[in-house]
């Protein structure tokens, strides 16, 4: 059997697909909504451990791959701007925008700094009040609340140079969008465990009930993985569709309140454009009214940027499931890490990316592919 | 980036009017905000995201995820310095198509 020895408890690994094999009696189609989850499922080989019946189909959960281009371009246009001080996570310094990325931003004489925390950025603000200071906010439910607290410590010890532009997206609207598409194949969910630890599981009861369908709460790590497609696979066996929770040492039903008073202080729902796919309504956040003050896009005056994707790019066909990464004609040749088309190949956690890295064979044919293979699976 | 990892509290303090810890992740020790878990101790494990922890974890599923990830490179992926990972990618990019070699570099990394 092949990878299976490098699970960590590759005797549980084998249980569990034991029982997955004995359960399933037909082909069924699970999203994994996580880009995290993603990783792990290719970096462990572990589409290719279920059994054939199973597929899954990578979702649309890497926040990297799903911010908007126009977005990109605004942070670009005020990262280059003089008395500046722009701060991002280190993820997102290579994601093209049109033409260029934040990496070469900084080299042209922008001052773009990577923070580890938007503390940081604040902190950064404090530290240079003659400067403007702007974050880039971007990511999941699990990303928004640290980005609100930090606003809301902005506002509360009168730090006025610091901005956050904001692109957070939400899981839930992201879900249902997949279920409505007339394409949709999913039948069951695997949803991602870190954003349920901040949101809970109260959302899911009302989507699972509505289009019919099995969600389970997942964490990331391989047997976890292999624990959610277990209890998805088994629902859909039974003609059930319930939310279940196989991430509990995590995720608690009522999520974090906390993060959750905070979120509803600082922002507000709004429509969000997912790069590749379109706008989802209601599917992000924006800084509330009480907080424009903070707002970057108000501040800067980005409002018209004009965009182009790359027109061979079909990122958002895979981010909604609809094609598999290798499945694009300039998959491993005109598009690789190092020369990314698109945002799903630039993020560590997209799936063109992950594809590119752990599934040499399926490339275009190359000598080398066979020995890397084995390479890539350390 | 989405990456959360638990770590274990070293010191609790309050700074400037917010709860703030040292938290050890295998080795690496990071500031974190603790707002959103305002109870959390010395010693409890806790799964923290671009520095804010959001949830108390068991010692032993934090000890197993911290290994997993150490053993996966993950953590480098997290703390390492990631204009020294973007410029490694530019460099890597300028070197032509992807060859054997870089590739299997790149993996590695
Ligand atoms: S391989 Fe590249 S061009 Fe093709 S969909 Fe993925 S990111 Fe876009």
């Amino acid at each position: 059997m092949k990878y299976i020895d490098e699970f960590q408890d590759p005797e549980l690994a084998a249980r569990l697909l034991d029982d997955i094999r004995a359960t399933v009696t037909r082909p069924w189609a699970l999203m994994e909504v996580c880009g995290g989850q993603t990783h792990t499922i290719i970096r462990h080989g572990i589409d290719q451990l279920l059994p054939d019946e199973i597929e899954l189909i990578h979702g649309p959960g890497c926040p990297v791959c799903v911010t908007p281009l126009e977005v990109i371009d605004k942070a670009l246009e005020i990262a280059s701007r003089p008395g500046v001080i722009f701060c991002s996570f280190g993820d997102m310094l290579r994601v093209p925008g049109t033409g260029r990325d934040l990496f070469q931003v900084r080299s042209a004489g922008g001052d773009v700094r990577v923070v580890y925390s938007p503390l940081d950025a604040l902190r950064i603000a404090e530290e240079n009040p003659d400067r403007e200071v702007v974050f880039f906010g971007i990511g999941f439910e699990t990303t928004a609340p640290p980005n609100a607290m930090t606003v809301h410590q902005a506002r509360r010890r009168g730090i006025r140079n610091f901005s956050l532009l904001v692109s957070h997206v939400r899981v839930p609207p992201a879900i249902e969008a997949v279920m409505r598409s007339p394409d949709c194949r999913v039948q069951g969910f695997l949803a991602a465990g870190h954003v349920c630890s901040v949101m809970g599981t109260e959302e899911y009861p009302a989507l699972a009930e509505r289009f019919k369908v099995p969600i389970v709460v997942t964490g990331f790590e391989p047997l976890d993985i292999l624990e959610g497609v277990r209890r998805t696979v088994r629902q859909l066996e039974r003609g059930e569709h319930t939310v279940e929770n196989a991430y509990p040492r995590a995720v608690r039903p009522e999520g974090n309140p906390a993060a959750l008073a905070m979120l509803d202080d600082v922002f507000e729902v709004t429509d969000r454009a997912w790069r590749g796919i379109g706008t989802i309504p209601d599917s992000g956040w924006r800084l509330s009214a009480r907080y424009r003050d903070h707002d970057a896009e108000h501040r800067f005056q980005v409002g018209d940027i004009a965009t182009r994707e790359p027109a061979e790019c079909r990122s958002g066909e895979v981010l909604q499931g609809l094609i598999k990464p290798h499945e694009c004609e300039v998959f491993g040749t005109t598009c690789t890490p190092r020369t990314p088309l698109g945002a799903t190949m630039v993020s560590s956690e997209g799936a063109c990316a992950a594809y590119y890295l752990y599934r040499r064979l399926e490339l275009p044919a190359r000598p080398a592919a066979t020995s890397l293979e084995d390479s890539a699976v350390v | 980036m989405c990456l959360a990892v638990p770590g274990r509290v070293l010191g609790v303090e309050d700074r400037d009017g917010t709860r703030m810890a040292s938290v050890d992740f295998g080795g690496v020790v990071k500031e974190v905000c603790l707002e959103y878990l305002p109870d959390l101790k010395v010693g409890e494990y806790t799964i923290v995201h671009v520095g804010f922890a959001l949830q108390r974890l068991d010692e032993e599923s934090a000890r197993r995820t911290l290994e997993l990830f150490e053993n996966l490179g993950m953590l480098q992926e997290e703390f390492g310095d990631p204009w020294e990972q973007a410029e490694q990618a530019a460099r890597a990019g300028q070197s032509g198509p992807a060859d054997g070699e870089g590739l299997a570099e790149e993996v590695r990394r």
